[in-house]
């Protein structure tokens, strides 16, 4: 490895940390949200805000940045401790997540919150948003990436494969998906309600590149991201993730999808991602 | 010029005047795109795909797809029309005009053709009653549903001049010109085609002809009804349907009367107190069936003579 990449990943991972710890923060003052799904996902987003993607949090509408839409609304503590970090708006919001007169909704709201591309949470929408804008992006001749986040479950929504089925068709090779592959749901494991695999032959057979990554490690992350955006076809990332990702005792719980922390949990949790995983 | 000219009294659907009305704006303004369900050859965007291909797209037969696709290019600076048959593209397509276009404010005019019991033959899968009662309470949302083809072509204009999500409804079936030409159209204003002072009929959409009809009629037995033209359902004219509604006797004329024009009638007269019978004319959470438009409208009690009987009725119960 490069020893600039090293340095890169060391960088990523010191801000994943913070990333995580505001999570739990956030969740656990509000006493409600996802931090699991939040950190199943965290190190993706990582990536995307703080290495590959061009964005300006000084000009959230800067018409040349790279969009992000996180489909899988639910994991809105994720999108704001990315957003709050990068600068689109202070840190101080986080506190107030959930809570009356406050921009950061239960769910990503396109109006309130700076940086949120379009509002999410009810499951499905992310890549037919996403297929429009690419599709702005060809007509007025722009090169900015879309970058698409489905939870696995969120697979079963019919919507997803109506625009599945529309992005290689229409030839938006700047259109990325990452399927957050924790096989975790709502009420269980997804391989259990309505089994979504093949996900890989599946996209395939709709006409998209497939990677397969560890959605955890940036070695692999990176790379792949560095590929999907130079490749001339859609691509489909998917990354195997883990539900509660670097906090053992929540790790891979289906009864932890849609619960915060406890005051005492979350005391435990920031000692076990200070030793780091 | 794309705008016909036709005369008053001759019978135009209002998809044609979509239809022609998109591709005149499509000429003066490069950030339109137009998206549609596979349906374009009924809703009219045909036209505008045939002259702009590359702002143009079917995206199959798919209206959830299709709604939010039109949110990201909104969200990107297009102006996007997208268009589907009302009943599909309104009950496919809820939840997306829901959280990706109202929600998310973005700028997404959407056209539903083939709305109201007028659609016929088709039966009710196709002829879409409920669209105006759901989309009056989606918020953020502005809903038209113009009488006309020149009316039409005046919606269509301020879908694209008014920022905001639209929903506008168009029929199949062709309805007699009312107004001489594109009339000056402004969101939230009511437009009386007929002056009056026993009754008032208050209408949309196809209906708006039937009342026009039922109007003449009560002329010839010297019974004298203003007609209010109410294109603008949301934002809604309440002062001029209050002022009618001051005569005493009205009647509202639409397809679905829950939720509808006639429950926006119903919930001003209570909340300003009005002395006023309402009579409302439309389907009661009832499907229709298959047939021509004119022996449902008969059937189903919509027609014009439906509308007399119910202005006789309340001058009746008057005296």
């Amino acid at each position: 490895m490069a020893k600039d990449q090293k340095q890169q990943i060391k960088k990523l991972e010191e801000i994943t940390y913070q990333l995580r710890k505001d999570i739990l923060e956030m969740t656990t003052i509000a006493g409600s949200g996802h931090p699991t799904t939040s950190f199943s996902c965290i190190d993706l987003m990582a990536a995307l805000y703080f290495s590959e993607m061009k964005h300006d949090p000084k000009r959230p509408e800067w018409e040349e940045r790279d969009r992000f839409i996180m489909s899988k609304g639910h994991g809105a503590p994720a999108l704001y401790a990315c957003l709050g970090n990068a600068g689109y708006f202070s840190k101080n919001e986080f506190k107030h997540l959930r809570q009356i007169n406050s921009m950061l909704q239960g769910h990503p709201d396109r109006v309130k919150t700076p940086g949120v591309e379009i509002s999410t949470g009810s499951l499905g929408m992310g890549l037919s948003v996403g297929n429009g804008m690419a599709f702005a992006a060809k007509m007025d001749k722009k090169d900015y990436h879309v970058y698409v986040l489905f939870g696995d479950g969120e697979l079963q929504e019919g919507q997803c494969w109506e625009a599945i089925m529309w992005t290689p068709f229409a030839r938006l090779d700047n259109v990325t998906v990452i399927v957050d592959r924790n096989n975790l749901q709502n009420d269980g494991w997804v391989d259990k309600t309505k089994d979504v695999s093949p996900i890989d032959k599946k996209f395939e057979a709709f006409g998209w590149k497939v990677i397969k990554i560890n959605g955890h490690k940036f070695s692999e992350i990176l790379p792949a991201l560095k590929k999907a955006r130079d490749d001339k076809k859609p691509t489909c990332i998917i990354a195997k993730t883990v539900k509660g990702k670097g906090v053992k005792f929540i790790e891979n719980d289906p009864d932890m999808h849609g619960k915060a922390l406890t005051q005492e949990q979350y005391e435990k949790a920031l000692k076990i991602l200070r030793k780091g995983f | 010029m794309a705008i016909a000219q036709y005369k008053i009294g001759e019978k135009v659907a209002t998809r044609d005047a979509y239809g022609d009305a998109l591709l005149e704006l499509g000429e003066r303004h490069t950030d339109i795109v137009c998206l549609d369900a596979d349906l374009a050859k009924s809703t009219k965007s045909i036209l505008f795909g045939k002259k702009f291909p590359d702002r143009f797209r079917y995206v199959g037969i798919s209206e959830a797809d299709m709604v939010s696709m039109a949110a990201g290019l909104a969200r990107c600076g297009k102006v996007p029309f997208a268009s589907s048959f009302a009943s599909f593209v309104v009950n496919r397509a809820l939840d997306q005009m829901r959280i990706s276009v109202a929600y998310s404010q973005t700028n997404v005019k959407i056209v539903g053709s083939h709305g109201g019991i007028v659609t016929g033959e088709d039966g009710p899968t196709g002829q879409e009653i409920m669209d105006i009662a759901i989309m009056k309470n989606m918020p953020n949302f502005n809903v038209l549903v113009p009488a006309d083809y020149y009316e039409t072509v005046a919606c269509t204009n301020a879908m694209y001049y008014n920022a905001g999500p639209f929903y506008m409804r168009t029929c199949r079936e062709k309805t007699p010109i009312l107004y001489e030409s594109v009339p000056d159209f402004k969101l939230g204003e009511a437009n009386v085609l007929q002056e009056g002072k026993d009754a008032a009929i208050i209408a949309c959409g196809s209906l708006v002809g039937q009342a026009m009809k039922a109007a003449s009629i009560l002329k010839s037995q010297n019974i004298s009804v203003s007609v209010l033209n109410c294109a603008s359902i949301k934002p809604f004219d309440s002062k001029s349907v209050e002022k009618e509604c001051s005569k005493g006797i009205v009647v509202s004329a639409e397809d679905g009367v829950i939720g509808g024009l006639g429950s926006s009638i119903a919930e001003i007269i209570a909340e300003k107190r009005i002395d006023c019978k309402l009579f409302r004319v439309g389907l009661n959470s009832t499907f229709a069936e298959s047939g021509k438009a004119p022996d449902l409208l008969a059937k189903y009690e919509m027609d014009a003579n439906a509308i007399v009987e119910r202005v006789k009725k309340g001058l009746g119960e008057k005296k």
